[in-house]
């Protein structure tokens, strides 16, 4: 088996690219996309739909060859060593790993055969999965009788059931309510405590913000940033937003916030002043003395700290909340492809 | 010491797969069986399966006109083994667009099972139920006028089977291409097996046909497929017979798991 050192990248890909041609146009979903997550982490790609997120994912799990460039995952070239790369990772899509048809208990038995586990281990290795993930009492029932929730543990059994290098999830709480989601981010925290590599899809801003340690927002195709999520906010910076009393006063105090704080971006618009600065919350108590000392007092003061959504904002122009429903149509990104 | 080898195992589990390189034959095996274990888990089901030729036969056998030197039983049974092969392997992706649909197809695309396993285990499944349908058939018309030869009848379904797998996989990449839109699959299903039925001489012999409907018989493949199992479930061995239905069946089966691995790297 091959050796890896903690060092080495368990994903790598350079300029991915993936064209799909569609009624005669070429579409670019994924344009040349470097990338390099190494053991352990738990990263989430971000965007909204038709982004290129999960084409990405489809990609790195062989499920579609890309178009040029190249992706190792686990040491393994994602074109030509396909196999060695199923082998090597576990997969949540979309939809539901086991037939409705089957029972959950079967399907995690076919899954074992097909990772060539011989028999005894598979039951020890099945049994285990069923009981970490609450599903023993529902085991041996048809999976349409199941729950959402039950469904989805059992997906996640499933892409777990060879011990697998590295767990893909794409889109892994869309379609669950509330509480099922909340259970589902709590299981997928415990599985990268417990050292998998994890690597999901979402376009729900609080759960990349809430699960990942490392976000990588891409739109159109391009990773157009990747970082921490603390990290993201923080260098776009808190909001600071001040309501004065005349226009002669809020230009004023733009004027002195402007040379005032390093690096702000200070805007006025009528009597209102906006100023985005890093540690913005932390300096807008002494900024609210320093002003009314200079004689131009705020009368109103707001300060926001920065979500995912306002660094997406920031990214693009465009707010990730809107793109997502306003782009719901292209939700058979992942079904077409 | 022992302290420092409890955390170099808990690295190990979780840096190695359990996965281990399987065979196409293995593969085969795991599809077969998880595409065969819902059916066991529901019995009843299986047997009313096994019943339809039977059905058929009561039905159809007593229609049968006297033929000359030789029952019209004997005639009449290959016939019906490969028609019931022809509806159970045409069926064979009806149960795939439920699975494109929910994504446990998907999760199969991406598990180490190769491709043309997935096709072949996925035909077999209806091929099991074809030969056990056979097997009833033989035990029910062998008491009445119909000489059963058990050697020429392995080697016949030998020959039905490849040719049922073939057409599964056809199947399969029907419904793969088909997508999510059933009625895609069953529209052109219905309108193939129709004119490969009754061009292959299985109701009716095609002896008296007009030229044209003869040639539409000669380039049907299931044609070649019924003259070897007729001649092989009566005991008999004509060489060139035998070796048509052989190469027919090959073909079918080559083509289908072409066109079938083929359609399912497109349509990803």
């Amino acid at each position: 088996m091959t050796n890896h050192t903690h060092q080495q990248p368990v994903i790598r890909a350079q300029g991915l690219t993936k064209h799909f041609s569609r009624s005669k146009k070429t579409v670019e979903a994924v344009r040349g996309l470097d990338l390099e997550i190494h053991r352990g982490e738990l990263v989430a790609f971000l965007g909204p739909n038709g982004a290129g997120k999960s084409t990405t994912l489809r990609m790195l799990t062989t499920l579609i060859p890309p178009t040029a460039g190249t992706a190792e995952v686990a040491g393994h070239d994602v074109v030509r060593d396909r196999a060695a790369v199923r082998r090597s990772i576990g997969y949540v899509g979309q939809g539901n790993a086991a037939a409705f048809i089957q029972r959950g208990r079967d399907e995690l038995m076919s899954q074992a055969r097909a990772h060539g586990i011989p028999r005894a281990t598979a039951k020890a290795r099945v049994d285990e999965l069923l009981s970490a993930f609450d599903l023993a009492e529902h085991a041996d029932r048809q999976v349409q009788t199941l729950s959402g929730g039950q469904r989805r543990r059992l997906d996640i059994a499933i892409g777990l059931l060879n011990h697998p290098e590295v767990l893909f999830l794409d889109e892994p709480s869309t379609g669950l309510d509330p509480q099922n989601r909340a259970n589902l981010q709590d299981q997928i925290r415990r599985l990268h405590d417990d050292g998998t590599t994890i690597v999901l899809t979402t376009h729900y801003l609080e759960e990349a913000d809430a699960l990942a340690g490392r976000v990588i927002v891409i739109d159109h195709g391009l990773v157009i940033a990747d970082d921490t999520a603390p990290r993201l906010k923080a260098r776009l910076g808190d909001l600071v937003l001040l309501a004065f009393g005349t226009e002669a006063d809020a230009s004023a105090a733009a004027t002195r916030a402007e040379s005032g704080l390093a690096s702000a971006v200070v805007e006025r618009t009528g009597t209102q002043v906006s100023i985005r600065s890093p540690r913005g919350a932390d300096t807008a108590p002494a900024l609210a003395i320093d002003l009314a000392a200079h004689g131009t007092p705020a009368i109103r003061m707001e300060v926001r700290t920065p979500t995912l959504d306002d660094v997406f904002l920031d990214l693009t122009g465009r707010s990730l909340r809107e793109s997502t429903e306003s782009t719901d149509t292209t939700q058979t990104e992942g079904a077409a492809a | 010491m022992t302290t420092l080898t409890v955390p170099t195992a808990q690295v190990q589990r979780t840096t190695h797969t359990l996965s281990r390189p399987t065979g196409f034959l293995t593969d085969t095996w795991t599809v077969l069986v998880r595409e065969l274990t819902p059916k066991l888990r529901q019995p009843a089901s299986m047997l009313f399966a096994m019943m339809q030729p039977l059905v058929f036969l009561a039905l159809f056998a007593p229609l049968l006109p006297d033929v000359e030197g030789g029952s019209a039983l004997q005639w009449f049974v290959p016939g019906i083994v490969v028609m019931t092969a022809l509806m159970g392997a045409s069926m064979t992706g009806a149960d795939l667009t439920a699975e494109i649909r929910s994504g446990s197809h998907e999760r199969l695309l991406v598990s180490p099972l190769s491709r043309p396993s997935l096709l072949v285990g996925r035909a077999l499944k209806e091929v099991v139920p074809v030969l056990f349908q056979t097997a009833v058939i033989l035990a029910v018309v062998t008491p009445f006028s119909f000489d059963l030869h058990l050697g020429g009848a392995l080697v016949g379904s030998v020959i039905v089977s490849l040719f049922a797998i073939g057409l599964g996989a056809l199947s399969f990449a029907l419904a793969t291409a088909a997508k999510e839109q059933d009625w895609v699959f069953w529209t052109v299903q219905q309108m193939l097996i129709f004119p490969l039925l009754l061009l292959s001489g299985v109701l009716l012999p095609l002896d008296g046909a007009p030229g044209w409907l003869r040639f539409l018989s000669d380039i049907n493949p299931m044609t070649y497929v019924v003259e070897a199992a007729r001649a092989l479930f009566a005991g008999q061995f004509p060489a060139d017979v035998v070796v048509s239905g052989f190469i027919a069946a090959t073909a079918v089966a080559a083509v289908g798991v072409l066109v079938g691995v083929r359609t399912m790297e497109r349509s990803n």
